[in-house]
């Protein structure tokens, strides 16, 4: 970590230590997530996230990968088999093409996380057929994929990170008034109005934890 | 072997019903399930669909039916996930018509893609051969022969067309009968769709598309029904001369 104390990249610890936060947060948000879901889809979105992401702490427990890289992939394929519904693939997606983004590059700087954000949000957009303003994840991640292109010039990882996630939370919010056009929620017309997307919300949440562990990781790196 | 076909739902047991009801059709086709999430329930497992993919693939290529949204997703992710293989297609069909006309297709040894437009053009036979033909009485192409009233007493397979007339412009076309007892029901729909998908031709029999199974066999055409054939592109003689030899043979059921 030491000859990272200056934040110029994210390693795979990092990147494990995300993960990690993400399943944490995602099951202290297992009921309210669902309940999201309940209100415009099928009810399971927290449960299914949860499982998928209680399967990564899993296969972190056996084995730790080497690269950022192999942590996505080995993150994408096991939210793809264990989630269920639609968030399997569509995560998978994300963690996927962000995995192929990185190659296998140790650590991750602020031009490859910005590569990683935006090959992930356009994995989202190809698999999911949607577009902003739909009501769906793409709403969290779109503004995220912006922001932290943004704050790439003169920034640090960690700056890169917690500008996509204040982004996403932002975006997460927008989706209230919006009419789905995607998945179950559309089925719903208007009703779906005044209820926030809940792959919006968990995007967000997510997002959040990717921050957080790179400003843990600054903070470790800098004060080692 | 022929070309095999992937199963993907939300749930097993609506999976291996689906292989079930298509399996009776084709025998000799792989049709592998993937239903259902890892351990049991409601949902699309990853692990599910490549291992059926794997299954599946005897070499002639793989076509995958889905059921609902994330089963789409889920089956498009195993194929990105394997590096996208040139043999393995998702047909955006309806799944239990898709998978019955594309396992009779596959059961006659139709290619890779005569399989995937099988299940594809499942979608609504009858809409889609009346908006190609107003009236299947009425031949596209013009050779509306006279057939002299009763169509029904055929004899050997009369040929009441023109020979190999070209009536317009370059449409081959040809009045034929059908004369074995069961007509053009499944196994002979899927002869002729699977030889006619093979070839360079655009083929119109009574209107409906004749490289597809699933529009032949919405024909409901029995014994003594006259078939209007309009062929036109690089192999209609040839198409047309497939479809008049099989129909004079009784599609080797006389």
């Amino acid at each position: 970590m030491s000859d990272t104390g200056t934040g110029q990249g994210l390693d795979a610890a990092w990147a494990v230590d995300w993960l990690l936060r993400s399943a944490a947060v995602v099951a202290d948000n297992r009921v309210a997530l669902s309940e999201l879901d309940r209100a415009i889809g099928d009810g399971d979105h927290g449960e299914n996230l949860d499982r998928g992401f209680s399967a990564i702490v899993a296969k972190l427990d056996e084995e730790e990968p080497a690269t950022p890289g192999a942590a996505f992939k080995m993150a994408a394929m096991t939210l793809m088999s264990k989630v269920g519904g639609a968030a399997g693939p569509l995560y998978g997606t994300a963690f996927l093409r962000a995995a192929t983004a990185v190659g296998d590059a140790d650590a991750l700087d602020p031009t490859l996380l910005v590569a990683a954000l935006t090959a992930a949000r356009d994995g989202v957009v190809a698999r999911g057929k949607a577009e902003p303003g739909e009501k769906t994840m793409i709403d969290a991640w779109t503004p995220a994929v912006d922001a932290a292109a943004a704050a790439a010039a003169g920034g640090s990882p960690a700056d890169v990170l917690l500008a996509a996630a204040e982004a996403a939370e932002a975006g997460a919010v927008a989706t209230d008034p919006l009419i789905a056009r995607k998945g179950r929620a559309s089925y719903l017309g208007e009703r779906a109005i005044g209820h926030r997307d809940p792959g919006a919300a968990s995007s967000a949440l997510i997002l959040r934890a990717a921050a957080d562990a790179a400003v843990s990781s600054g903070t470790a790196g800098a004060g080692a | 072997m022929t070309v095999g076909l992937v199963i993907v739902s939300h749930s097993a047991q609506l999976a291996a019903g689906v292989v079930e009801l298509a399996a009776q059709m084709a025998r000799d086709v792989v049709l592998a399930p993937a239903g259902g999430t890892d351990d049991g329930g409601i949902g699309t497992s990853l692990e599910k669909v490549m291992s059926a993919m794997g299954l599946a693939d005897t070499g002639d290529g793989v076509v995958v039916l889905t059921d609902l949204g994330s089963a789409v997703m889920t089956a498009e992710s195993a194929l990105e996930f394997m590096g996208s293989p040139e043999n393995m297609v998702l047909a955006d069909a309806p799944l239990v018509e898709g998978a019955v006309a594309a396992a009779v297709a596959a059961q006659s040894g139709a290619t890779l893609a005569v399989v995937q437009k099988a299940a594809e053009t499942a979608l609504d036979p009858g809409a889609a051969a009346s908006a190609k033909a107003p009236g299947a009485a009425q031949a596209p192409g013009g050779s509306q022969a006279p057939c002299g009233g009763q169509p029904s007493d055929g004899g050997p397979a009369a040929d009441k067309g023109a020979g190999a007339g070209h009536s317009t412009g370059a449409a081959v076309t040809a009045v034929l009968t059908l004369i074995n007892p069961m007509g053009l029901h499944a196994r002979p729909a899927a002869v002729l769709a699977g030889e006619l998908g093979a070839m360079d031709v655009d083929i119109e029999i009574n209107g409906a598309d004749g490289q597809s199974v699933f529009l032949l066999m919405a024909l409901g055409a029995g014994e003594g029904r006259e078939l209007h054939v309009s062929a036109s592109g690089p192999d209609a003689q040839r198409a047309v001369d497939l479809v008049r030899s099989k129909v004079e043979e009784g599609f080797g059921e006389l």
